[in-house]
């Protein structure tokens, strides 16, 4: 048997799909890492993945991956990085060879293993788990799928650490799977590492909160950070966060040498209350963490020391996010300039109002901003900032319907106010808004038994 | 009451705190972090769920929630109904509640001189 590591560094590629292009390449050339981590899935993004997966088969994974791995696979072969992504999407397999066909074309075969996660995907299943009584009931609105079975996109399971271990042990270098928590992709390498057993439940909490305080990439080490913001050096050249962890579930955020943003206790808390819910009982697929117990200490200049987490066993349930079709939307903005902006802007927003009215047009909803005076801050803005010497205001109005038709109408509505309504009105160059098809997210709860995780490893 | 209030001053939280938000569904959730430790007391006390669900009023359609984490020095507030259906279904600027966090930063609380 291999000897433990005395420590494992895991560092963030990517916090969602779409973030910065140069992360990956930087952490594995950066300085010394053992696991590159890539996180690329929200809540929505497995509904866009199942609809271009429907046009093209061989699609529905974050396409962005192929191009990242093609420019690090021959230093992470070289320098022995192992890989966990859920890139995968709704097509992990098609990803895997996709990225299979990289490694070979860069001369790379029979140099590295790929083990690929599937199991979540229930898209298939669901008819047969409604009709074995699992009702998929929705989680904020109590109401079962039945009600919105027939307009079902995706429904996919949140798998936890354990099958991404199993990939690891098979000898897998690069994971790719599908949905697989966030957490779960930076907890994996440290149960595998470590030896972490099943039922370590602080451990795993620990593992936990080093997934979820490196999730985001650079969100914790300079990146959208309230405290002192003006302060934090060099974001251009941002670095993007690594977990320094030990086998007794202490560990250390830090960032390569070189690099810019901050590492500190005050940005690495802002990271642990993101998107928290009650911070006692955080729970994944393999534990419930308990984020009250955490202790945060500055060990050195970007160096947060992270100790005392505890954990709970795992609950018998897999979170499980299904998309549906929910209806269509649009926003249209307009642009008016002072004097008496705000003014101006609201005239327009009474004026369309009663053309929408007068065609007999009504929304689920129609909601009016005024960015550059309340958009974000709503009536609180409204009290406190003097309104009638904006430079400039945007009037932004948006609709929301079941009827295609009738969102459809409501974006030609937006053009003719330039010349038929109030004046000193710009910023319509990018034309008519496009009606969006909105697909909803519906979190439910599922028995665990019901799930089994796949996992393959092969050869490239 | 007028030489109590002589002793007292009204402070925005943006100057004993800083604050992050993000999204779960039709929920924002805003963490808020005392500035220095002995800020947090005052957090604490003065920044209450009731009060917090006073200060949103016409801009969420829940309730507040509020959590304390003492060991970061901070509260974690859930503000339900606050994002015109959440996620997709949308139509505010501020869809993911993003800057919910910004917006608590303007709470004012009366502290000692």
């Amino acid at each position: 048997m291999k000897p433990r590591p005395a420590t494992v560094r895991i560092a963030a590629g990517q916090g969602f799909w779409g973030d910065w292009l140069e992360a990956p390449y930087r952490q594995v050339t950066g300085g010394p890492v053992d696991y590159l981590m890539m996180d690329y899935l929200a809540e929505v993004t497995m509904s866009i993945l199942q609809k271009q997966k429907s046009r093209d088969p061989s699609l529905g994974y974050a396409k962005d991956f192929i191009p990242q791995m093609e420019r690090i696979l021959p230093i992470v072969a070289e320098r022995r990085i192992k890989i966990t992504a859920n890139a995968g999407g709704v097509n992990p397999r098609g990803c895997a060879q996709a990225v299979a066909e990289t490694a070979r074309r860069l001369g790379l075969g029979g140099k590295l293993r790929i083990g690929v996660v599937t199991g979540d995907d229930l898209l298939g299943r669901l008819d047969g788990l409604l009709a074995r009584g699992h009702e998929l009931r929705n989680l904020d609105t109590g109401r079962p799928l039945s009600d919105v079975r027939d307009r079902v996109v995706s429904a996919n399971a949140y798998l936890g650490a354990w099958p991404v271990v199993e990939a690891l042990r098979g000898g897998a270098d690069i994971v790719v799977t599908g949905r697989v928590t966030d957490t779960g992709l930076t907890l994996a390498p440290l149960i595998h590492a470590f030896g972490w057993r099943p039922d370590a439940w602080d451990l795993l909490a620990a593992g936990t909160v080093a997934g979820h305080t490196i999730e985001c990439g650079a969100q914790c080490s300079g990146g959208n950070c309230l405290a002192d913001w003006e302060q934090i050096p060099d974001l251009a050249n941002v670095g993007y966060p690594i977990v320094e962890a030990a086998p007794e579930g202490t560990f250390e955020i830090t960032k390569h040498p070189g690099t810019g943003g901050r590492i500190s206790v005050a940005g690495v808390t802002e990271q642990l209350v993101y998107e928290m819910g009650n911070p006692a009982e955080y729970i994944t697929p393999d534990c419930i963490a308990d984020f009250t117990t955490i202790r945060l200490q500055q060990t050195a200049k970007d160096r947060v020391q992270v100790s005392g987490v505890t954990g709970r066993p795992a609950t018998d349930k897999l979170k499980v996010s299904i998309g549906y079709f929910y209806g269509f939307k649009a926003v249209g903005t307009l642009v008016y300039a002072w004097p008496d902006a705000y003014k101006k802007a609201q005239a327009a927003d009474r004026i369309l109002r009663q053309r929408l009215a007068d065609l007999g047009l009504t929304f689920e909803s129609l909601l009016t901003e005024f960015v550059g005076a309340d958009a974000t801050h709503g009536p609180l803005a409204r009290a406190s900032t003097p309104l009638d010497q904006l430079p400039e205001v945007q009037l932004r109005i948006g609709v929301r319907s079941p009827e295609k038709a009738a969102v459809e109408r409501f974006t030609r509505e937006i053009a003719p106010l330039i010349l038929n309504g109030p004046p000193s009105v710009t910023g319509f160059a990018g034309g008519r808004p496009k009606p969006e098809e909105i697909v909803a997210y519906w979190p439910a709860l599922l028995d665990k038994r019901t799930v089994e995780p796949c996992v393959e490893v092969v050869d490239v | 009451m007028n030489q109590r209030a002589g002793r007292r001053k009204k402070v925005p939280l943006v100057e004993l705190a800083h604050a992050r938000s993000g999204d779960k569904g039709d929920t924002a959730n805003v963490g808020l972090i005392a500035l220095k430790p002995e800020y947090y007391p005052i957090l604490v006390k003065h920044v209450t769920a009731a009060r917090v669900a006073r200060h949103f009023k016409g801009m969420i359609s829940g309730p507040v929630e509020r959590y304390e984490l003492p060991n970061l020095h901070a509260l974690n507030f859930l503000l339900h109904g606050a994002l015109d259906g959440g996620g997709t279904i949308s139509l505010k600027t501020d869809a993911q509640g993003k800057v919910f966090s910004t917006a608590l930063l303007r709470l004012e609380v009366e502290v000692a001189r």
